[in-house]
C-alpha cells in the first residue's frame, strides 16, 4: 500500500511538470502575444514595441519558461503582466468563490446521490427505481447551462425567490445567491452518481458474500448499509474525483451565467489577455488539482474494496 | 485589451477602440451644452445609491485614469477625475477643467485658464497639476493611450502663467489642440506621485472602494465645480455576461446596465428603460489602396456601389443604427453631411468591375470576432458580391490579434471604430506619418489639406478644408462606412437623467453626476 502511495505520488509530480511545460509551449503557440492584445485595436507599432519591452517579451521563450520554473519551485507564479498583482495573489482570491461552491455542491452531492442510489436499488425494477432512473436520466441530458437560463429565468426574474446573479455582493454575505448555482451543479452529478451507485447496489445484493451474510441472519438494513454499500460505492468514488475535477476547474459557464468571480472567471480574463503568468499559475493549480483528487479517489477505493482492486 | 469599446473585447469586455478601433476602445467625448434628451420625468432629487453593470477586464483592473481602455475604467475614471476638455455629443471639444482657451496666431501656443475647481483633498487644480500629468502620460516607455495625441506638445517650452493660466508650446501648428486635451486618457492627476490606490481627483464623486473586477464605489463630491451629484453614492458592478447583466438589472441588483445587444432591448423594452446611444459604432470595410487589387479606384467605387446598407442595417445591426455614406463621423461636427446618400447599384457596379478589369475575380476578405458585427458583416458582404460576380472569400482571423494583423496584410478587412472627432480619425489613420494607416492611404496632397486645415484660425475656411478632404475620400478612398450603430444601454424605470444623444464615450455618455433616482 505505502509503495503504492509513493509511486502514485511521484508519477502526479511528473505529470503536473509536464502539464507546466506544456501550457507554456501552447500559450507560446498562441497567435499575438500579450502586448499585441493589450494594444487591441492602436496597434500602433511603437505602443507595441514599447508593451513588449515593458513585459519583457523579448527574451526567448526558453530562457522565460526556465526562469520561471525555478520561481514556481519557490512558490512564486510571478506578476501579472496586465495588472500590478502577483499571480499568487489573483489565484488566491479567485479560488475562495470556486472552492466554496465547489466544496457546498460536494457536501451536498455525496449524501443525495448515495441515498437516490441506494433508494433506486431497494427493489430493483419497482416504481421508486423507474421514476427515479427516468428523471436522472432526463435531468442528465439537459446542459448546465440551459438548466441555469431556465432557473434564472423562472426562480430568480419572474418569481423573484433567489437573487439572479452574485452581482454587488458576496457569497458568503448573502448566501441566498448560492441557491440557483449550487442546485445547477449538483444535478448533472447526481444523476451520474446515483445511477452508478443504483448498479453497484444492485450487483453487491446479488453477490455471493452478501447472501451470505444475509443467510448469517443480520438484518437487511445492516447488510445494505455495512456491507453492499462498500462495494458500491467503491467505482462510484472515481466518478466522484473526475466531477471534483470539474467542479475546481472553474465551472465556467456557471462562473460566467452567476458572475461568480472564481477560478474560471480568471482562467478566461487570462486567456483573454494572454495574461501568461497567470495562465500558467492556474494551470498549475488546476493540474495540481486533478493529480491529488485523482491520487486520493484510488487510495480511497483500495480502502473500501481491496478485494475488487486485487483482483484487477 | 481591445478596445473598449469594442463591444466585446474581451468582449468581454468591452473596449474601446481607439486608437483606431472601435471596439476597443473608445473614446470620447461629450457635449456638455445642450444635453440631450434625458430620460425624462420631474424635477431632479438627491439622494439615493444607484448601482451600474459594465464589462470588466478581470482580477487586473487598476484605477490608474491614464490606462483607460475599457468602458468600464473610462466611466470610473470620470467619476473620479477630470479633463481639460470633453467630447460633445457632436465631437467637438467642450471646455471642462479649462475654462477656456486661446491659440495665438501661429497656432503654436495655446493659452489654457484652468476653472476654480480643487481635488477632493482640498487643493487647488493648478497649471503645475496639468504639466505634471501630461508629463506621466508622455515618459518615455509609457504605452498610455493618451501619450500620441499629447506628444504634439513640447512639455519643457510649456509653463504656468499664474495660477490658473498654462502656455503650452505647441511642435507644430494645431488648430484643434482641445482635441487633443480631451483624448481618452488624458486625466489630471494632482502633481507629485499621485497614490493610485486611494484616488484623489478633482471629479463629481470621491473615492470610497475597489476590488478589481468586481465592484467600485464613489460617494458625491458636495464641491463639485459642476455641481454636486444628485446621487449620494455609486457603485460599478463587473458582469463581463450580457445576460449576466440583464438578468442582474431584471432581478433588482443594479439600476443600470451598460451594452445590451439588441435582441435583448427588444425582449425586454417593456419592463426597463432602454437608451439607444447614436453615432456610437462606425462599422465599415478597410481596402488596402497601395497593392492590386485595390490599388484600382474602380475596384474601390465598385464596392462602394455595391453593398446594400439597408440590409446590413438590418441583418448586422439587427436595425439598430443608420446607413452610412461611405465617410466616417456621421453628423459630427465637420462632416460633410450634404454628399447625396450612395445606394446600391449593381449595374454602376458591374460597370465599374469591369473597368477595374476584376470581372470574376476573387478577393480574401479579412474577419474575426474581434468584435460584434464584424464577421456577420463580411458574410452578408460577401453574399451581396456575388450578385456582380464578384467572389470575396470570407477568411475568419484570429480575433485577439486581429488588429494588428490586418494593419500588416490582407487587402480587404472588415472594420469598426468608435466615435472620434474627425480631426483624430484622420490624424491617426489617414496621413502619411499615421501609425495606424490601416487603408494605405498615403497622399501628400490630403496631408496638406489637413495640415492647413490645423493651420488655420479661419473657421469657415477649416470646414472647407475637412469637406474637400471628405470629397477626396469619398470618390477614392479605401474606407467604406456602411453603416453606425447605436450603444445599448438600459436602466430601471426609476432613473432618470441618462443622456439619450450621447455617443458612447462621450462627456454626456455614463455621466452619473447628472442621474437621479425618481
Amino acid at each position: 500500500m505505502t509503495r503504492y502511495v509513493v509511486q502514485r505520488v511521484l508519477l502526479g509530480v511528473v505529470q503536473v511538470v509536464l502539464v507546466m511545460a506544456g501550457m507554456f509551449f501552447l500559450t507560446e503557440a498562441l497567435p499575438g502575444d500579450a502586448a499585441v492584445t493589450i494594444a487591441g485595436d492602436n496597434p500602433d507599432p511603437a505602443v507595441i514595441a514599447a508593451l513588449r519591452e515593458k513585459l519583457g517579451l523579448n527574451e526567448s521563450a526558453w530562457h522565460r519558461l526556465v526562469e520561471w520554473l525555478a520561481n514556481a519551485l519557490h512558490g512564486d507564479f510571478g506578476q501579472s503582466l496586465v495588472g500590478p498583482r502577483s499571480v499568487t495573489d489573483l489565484i488566491a482570491t479567485a479560488a475562495a468563490p470556486t472552492v466554496l461552491l465547489a466544496g457546498l455542491t460536494l457536501a451536498l452531492l455525496v449524501p443525495l446521490s448515495v441515498g437516490l442510489g441506494v433508494l433506486a436499488a431497494h427493489r430493483e425494477g419497482g416504481r421508486l427505481d423507474r421514476i427515479i432512473t427516468s428523471s436522472t436520466l432526463g435531468l442528465y441530458s439537459a446542459p448546465e447551462f440551459a438548466m441555469a437560463i431556465l432557473l434564472v429565468t423562472v426562480f430568480a426574474v419572474k418569481l423573484a425567490w433567489f437573487p439572479p446573479t452574485a452581482v454587488g455582493t458576496s457569497l458568503t454575505s448573502n448566501p441566498a445567491v448560492l441557491v440557483l448555482p449550487v442546485f445547477v451543479l449538483l444535478l448533472r452529478p447526481i444523476c451520474s452518481l446515483s445511477r452508478l451507485i443504483r448498479a453497484g447496489m444492485v450487483d453487491a445484493q446479488r453477490s455471493e458474500y452478501v447472501r451470505h451474510v444475509r443467510r448469517a441472519g443480520l438484518s437487511p438494513v445492516r447488510v445494505r448499509l455495512a456491507h453492499a454499500l462498500p462495494n458500491a460505492v467503491a467505482p462510484s468514488v472515481q466518478q466522484l474525483a473526475r466531477t471534483v475535477d470539474w467542479l475546481v476547474g472553474g465551472v465556467i459557464v456557471i462562473e460566467a451565467i452567476f458572475v461568480v468571480p472564481g477560478l474560471g472567471t480568471a482562467l478566461a480574463d487570462a486567456v483573454a489577455a494572454r495574461d501568461l503568468p497567470v495562465i500558467q499559475g492556474l494551470a498549475v493549480v488546476l493540474a495540481a488539482t486533478t493529480v491529488l483528487v485523482n491520487l486520493t479517489a484510488d487510495v480511497a477505493a483500495r480502502i473500501l474494496a481491496p478485494a475488487a482492486e486485487a483482483g484487477r | 485589451m481591445p478596445s473598449p469599446l469594442s463591444p466585446s473585447a474581451f468582449s468581454r469586455r468591452g473596449f474601446l477602440g481607439l486608437g483606431t478601433a472601435a471596439a476597443a476602445g473608445l473614446v470620447l467625448p461629450g457635449c456638455a451644452g445642450d444635453s440631450g434628451a434625458a430620460s425624462t420625468g420631474g424635477q431632479p432629487r438627491s439622494g439615493g445609491r444607484l448601482r451600474a453593470a459594465f464589462s470588466g477586464g478581470g482580477a487586473a483592473e487598476v484605477l490608474d485614469p491614464h490606462q483607460t481602455n475599457l468602458y468600464v475604467e473610462i466611466a470610473r475614471t470620470k467619476a473620479l477625475f477630470d479633463k481639460l476638455a470633453e467630447y460633445g455629443s457632436d465631437m467637438s471639444p467642450q471646455p471642462r477643467l479649462a475654462e477656456s482657451w486661446e491659440p495665438s496666431a501661429d497656432l503654436r501656443t495655446w493659452r489654457i485658464t484652468l476653472r476654480q475647481a480643487t481635488f477632493h483633498d482640498g487643493r487647488p487644480v493648478r497649471p503645475v497639476d496639468v504639466l505634471a500629468s501630461f508629463a506621466r502620460i508622455v515618459e518615455p516607455g509609457s504605452a498610455r493611450r493618451a501619450k500620441s495625441a499629447l506628444s504634439v506638445i513640447d512639455l519643457p517650452a510649456s509653463r504656468a502663467v499664474g495660477d490658473r493660466v498654462i502656455e503650452f508650446r505647441l511642435k507644430r501648428p494645431y488648430g484643434e489642440f482641445p482635441n487633443a486635451l480631451a483624448t481618452l486618457g488624458a486625466y489630471i492627476v494632482p502633481g507629485g506621485t499621485p497614490d493610485l490606490t486611494k484616488p484623489v481627483g478633482s471629479g463629481p464623486f470621491t473615492f470610497r472602494s475597489f476590488e478589481p473586477g468586481r465592484s467600485f464605489v464613489v460617494v458625491r463630491n458636495d464641491e463639485y465645480w459642476d455641481g454636486a451629484p444628485y446621487l449620494d453614492e455609486l457603485q460599478l458592478l463587473i458582469s463581463n455576461d450580457e445576460a449576466a447583466r440583464v438578468n442582474a438589472l431584471l432581478g433588482k441588483q443594479v439600476e443600470y446596465a451598460h451594452d445590451l445587444t439588441p435582441t435583448s432591448a427588444r425582449t425586454h423594452e417593456q419592463s426597463v428603460q432602454i437608451h439607444r446611444l447614436p453615432l456610437s459604432n462606425f462599422h465599415g470595410l478597410a481596402m488596402k489602396v497601395d497593392r492590386p487589387p485595390f490599388n484600382r479606384p474602380e475596384l474601390r467605387q465598385a464596392l462602394f456601389h455595391l453593398v446594400d446598407r439597408e440590409e446590413l442595417i438590418r441583418s448586422v445591426l439587427h436595425g439598430s443604427g443608420q446607413p452610412g455614406n461611405d465617410l466616417y463621423g456621421k453628423n459630427y461636427k465637420y462632416y460633410a453631411g450634404d454628399l447625396a446618400q450612395r445606394g446600391q447599384d449593381l449595374d454602376r457596379a458591374k460597370a465599374l468591375l469591369k473597368k477595374a478589369g476584376a470581372e470574376g475575380a476573387t478577393i480574401d476578405f479579412d474577419t474575426s470576432d474581434a468584435s460584434t458585427g464584424l464577421k456577420e458583416a463580411a458574410l452578408a458582404i460577401s453574399d451581396q458580391a456575388k450578385a456582380i460576380g464578384l467572389t470575396l472569400n470570407v477568411k475568419l482571423g484570429n480575433k485577439d490579434s486581429y488588429w494588428a494583423d490586418i494593419a500588416k496584410s490582407g487587402v480587404l478587412a472588415s472594420y469598426r471604430s468608435g466615435a472620434m472627432p474627425l480631426e483624430s480619425h484622420i490624424s491617426q489613420r489617414l496621413l502619411t506619418s499615421s501609425t495606424t494607416n490601416n487603408t494605405q492611404w498615403r497622399r501628400p496632397d490630403f496631408d496638406k489639406l489637413y495640415h492647413d486645415a490645423q493651420s488655420t484660425t479661419d473657421e469657415q475656411k477649416r470646414a472647407d478644408l475637412y469637406r474637400r478632404m471628405q470629397q477626396q475620400l469619398f470618390d477614392e478612398g479605401g474606407f467604406l462606412w456602411w453603416g453606425v450603430s447605436d450603444w445599448i444601454v438600459a436602466s430601471a424605470q426609476n432613473v432618470r437623467g441618462v443622456d439619450e444623444k450621447a455617443p458612447a464615450n462621450t462627456l454626456n455618455w455614463a455621466r452619473f453626476d447628472k442621474v437621479w433616482l425618481a
